[in-house]
């Protein structure tokens, strides 16, 4: 070592002193604009800027007006549309996903590894590639006067596809297992029911937030099938109509009442979730 | 050389020596391909060709009910009791039929032409007058159900063969004097040895008609010129072969001088974005895991919350925060560090800095996140070793933690890449492509491919040219993981750890 040992530890305690204060000027740095938000949904003067940071008064106004007042945006309808849209896609997206995954990882069949590929080509198209044609294709159905059915129905089709987190955590539940339950006579069914499903607890709750989010934070493909349905917008398509020209100054404290709204349910799912994001990226390869 | 070799190089010749390999295997692979394709090809014919055999022979040696099955779907299990399964392959016939002579036989005959009665005024020899013609084709519709009447052909031909082995099938039972399998034991097996077709019907569905139908429509479209000059249905589009890829790859065309520098950007964008993300992000992890760090947990909340919040809100939330009017550069003016406000959205170069930049504020907790338990797992002895010899912070950094945590997340920082080539949130909410430029046609000096599609789709109905820029992007992204993941363990070894 270069230095002796006491003034090593000085040192440390100097370096750590400093990294400890670098991070605190880093959180302050990220944490700063959700801050300001926070400020602003609470601001009582209106419009889009403002030339200081600390607003000159406080009130709740922005946040009853936006729940009670239902003139220009139906901020209330718009929470209900997508609540309803999320937890019936949540329901059905979830079985999907748990059906592909377990299929791709425990069953063995002649077409698993063509359709793992096929998988793999599909998710390299930008996505909304398609979406101008997903639209002609529910207005052949006759089911574009309903755009959340259409929505519902979108995101429940496209779970198909993600089953990669899940088929993750599949893998990693012993194969002998299932074995000694066929050896007993159990259908796969059976093996499927009543051995993994009770074994993949965490991975369930998993994708049960995740296909819930979906809903709350997507806002490309509402947009292209919603159009101009106002009393059917998504909050997520509803709020950036708020933002737009001819909106901003009267309604930005509004979107900011909004925006904390809808972000904190949002942000307590995904803290509670983040354990399982990390170990499906990751492949389980952690373990800490 | 061998592996020690490999280890002892700089890391700079180590990232040269990978990238050569990738480039070299994937050549290699292109090279092993084009040999492979004679034999695969006559593995191909001579598997079709012992299908038709097998087709063939069926016929000739079944009986008189197996030969029946062949034109009335479902004879051979009709009449031999299994009444359920050949109703319903009789009635799948009989509906694929009604289709056909409906509607089906003219959508397929459509597909040649995309239509070739315009609506509009015509000449009527008739009347000797200009008439309006209200009801001409519509190319777009005829293309959308032409590509579903050949996958509901499909779809068919897959079950009649599905008949005919299942009439084979009853043939050889009843022959050999066993029972036959009843409706009942049919629905039995879908949850025992055909449990797969139960649990992937529904998705594969799902995925045909809202993934791959649209995506072939749109693939599709790339051939043709239905572009805002051929708007249906008061014009009609047709095929036009590779003229698209010509106009956007050559050389002399707007959409071409829109093309290559929008493809520059989108990967100058793509390596910053996912390259500063990922060693920031370790970076930020290290210093938070470091010894002696005190509130360790309340910092990685603090920067996780920032990802948490829904994408539209913090995106549009900066962008107003960095307005021209906006509270930084209102804040910085106060202080009287500037004079002017900065142009972090109108000037192109500061724009597209402020894009990467703002991206990190999104990215970096990513990486923190996933490398955290990571890093925790790194052996402490190795550094112990490592500070004996006297080796400096950088140095442990280069030589222990980065291959340590590359070795884990080369999937992630593969999957990280393609995400940032089809980053549409962070641009499209930050600047919406925005500065625009009289250069380029319908994109502005932030627009990824991705956003640039969009644009091309929503704004101005250029589908063709969308769809010709979405199989280039689908080719980029489909060779870059080609050179990564075909050498990879994962890829390979799916099922080493099961």
């Amino acid at each position: 070592m270069l230095y002796p040992n006491k003034s090593y530890k000085a040192q440390q305690k100097f370096v750590n002193g400093f990294i400890q204060v670098l991070l605190t000027v880093l959180g302050i740095i990220w944490i700063l604009p959700l801050c300001w938000v926070i400020l602003t949904s609470f601001r009582a003067e209106p419009g889009s800027y403002t030339s200081y940071f600390w607003p000159k008064g406080f009130t709740v106004n922005n946040y009853v007006n936006l729940i009670t007042k239902d003139q220009q945006f139906h901020f209330t309808k718009w929470f209900f549309n997508t609540l309803l849209v999320s937890v019936i896609s949540c329901v059905g997206s979830t079985l999907i996903v748990l059906a592909v995954s377990f299929t791709l990882s425990r069953l063995r069949f002649k077409m698993r590894k063509p359709l793992m590929n096929v998988a793999l080509i599909l998710g390299m198209f930008p996505g909304f590639m398609s979406m101008i044609a997903v639209y002609y294709i529910l207005k052949g159905m006759n089911l574009l006067s309903n755009p959340l059915v259409c929505l519902t129905l979108v995101y429940i089709a496209g779970a198909g596809l993600q089953y990669y987190i899940a088929k993750g955590f599949f893998d990693t539940i012993p194969k002998t297992l299932d074995e000694a339950a066929y050896l007993d006579g159990a259908t796969r069914s059976q093996v499927f029911f009543k051995i993994t499903l009770p074994l993949s607890k965490p991975i369930i709750v998993y994708t049960i937030l995740t296909t819930f989010m979906a809903p709350w934070i997507d806002y490309i493909f509402p947009s292209i099938i919603c159009g101009s349905n106002y009393e059917s917008y998504t909050v997520a398509l509803g709020m950036f109509k708020m933002l737009e020209r001819e909106f901003i100054g009267t309604y930005y404290t509004q979107f900011a009442a909004g925006a904390v709204l809808v972000s904190i349910p949002i942000a307590a799912l995904f803290i509670s979730m983040q354990k399982y994001y990390v170990e499906g990226v990751t492949g389980g390869a952690v373990k800490g | 050389m061998t592996q020690s070799e490999y280890f002892l190089l700089p890391w700079y010749a180590k990232i040269f020596k990978t990238v050569v390999n990738g480039i070299k295997s994937f050549i290699l692979g292109i090279v092993n391909f084009f040999k492979n394709l004679p034999k695969n090809v006559s593995a191909f014919f001579r598997k079709l060709g012992s299908g038709f055999k097998n087709f063939g022979r069926t016929f000739a040696q079944g009986g008189l009910r197996t030969k029946l099955s062949y034109f009335i779907m479902g004879a051979g299990n009709l009449f031999r009791g299994q009444i359920i399964r050949g109703l319903l392959f009789l009635a799948s016939e009989a509906a694929y039929i009604w289709y056909m002579v409906k509607s089906g036989a003219a959508c397929i005959a459509g597909l040649r032409t995309l239509g070739t009665v315009q609506r509009g005024w015509y000449f009527d020899e008739e009347l000797g007058i200009d008439v309006m013609r209200e009801n001409g084709d519509n190319s777009m519709l005829i293309l959308l159900y032409g590509i579903l009447a050949l996958f509901i052909t499909a779809v068919f031909i897959v079950l009649y063969l599905n008949n005919i082995s299942s009439a084979a099938e009853a043939e050889k039972l009843s022959k050999a004097g066993a029972k036959l399998p009843k409706f009942k034991d049919d629905l039995a097996a879908l949850l025992d040895g055909k449990f797969h077709k139960t649990l992937l019907t529904f998705p594969i569905a799902g995925i045909l008609v809202f993934t791959i139908i649209p995506l072939i429509y749109m693939i599709l479209l790339a051939f043709t010129n239905y572009d805002k000059d051929h708007q249906v249905p008061a014009n009609l589009f047709t095929w036009v072969g590779l003229d698209n890829f010509k106009t956007m790859l050559g050389a002399n065309s707007v959409l071409s001088q829109t093309f290559w520098p929008v493809l520059g950007w989108t990967l100058i964008w793509a390596v910053f974005a996912t390259f500063l993300n990922y060693v920031l992000g370790i970076v930020l992890a290290m210093l938070i895991n470091k010894k002696g760090i005190k509130f360790k947990a309340f910092y990685r909340t603090l920067f996780v919350l920032a990802i948490a919040v829904p994408q539209f809100v913090s995106l549009l939330v900066m962008k107003n925060m960095l307005a021209e009017a906006g509270p930084v550069n209102v804040l910085l003016m106060e202080l009287n560090l500037i004079d002017s406000p900065l142009p972090f959205f109108t000037d192109p170069t500061w724009a597209r800095v402020t894009v990467i930049l703002v991206n990190l504020w999104i990215g970096i907790p990513y990486t923190m996140l996933i490398t955290s338990g990571i890093l925790m797992n790194i052996p402490e002895d190795l550094y112990e070793a490592a500070r004996i010899d006297g080796a400096s912070p950088f140095v442990m950094f280069t030589k222990i933690t980065m291959p340590y945590v590359l070795f884990v997340t080369t999937p992630y920082l593969i999957t990280q890449f393609i995400g940032n080539i089809n980053n549409f949130n962070v641009i499209y909410f930050l600047t919406g492509g925005t500065p625009a430029t009289l250069d380029y046609y319908q994109a502005g000096k932030t627009d990824l491919l991705v956003t640039w599609l969009y644009k091309l789709t929503v704004n101005s109905r250029d589908y063709c040219y969308a769809s010709t820029i979405g199989i280039l992007v689908f080719i980029i992204c489909s060779v870059i993981s080609l050179i990564t993941f075909r050498n990879s363990q994962s890829y390979n070894n799916e099922e080493a750890f099961q």
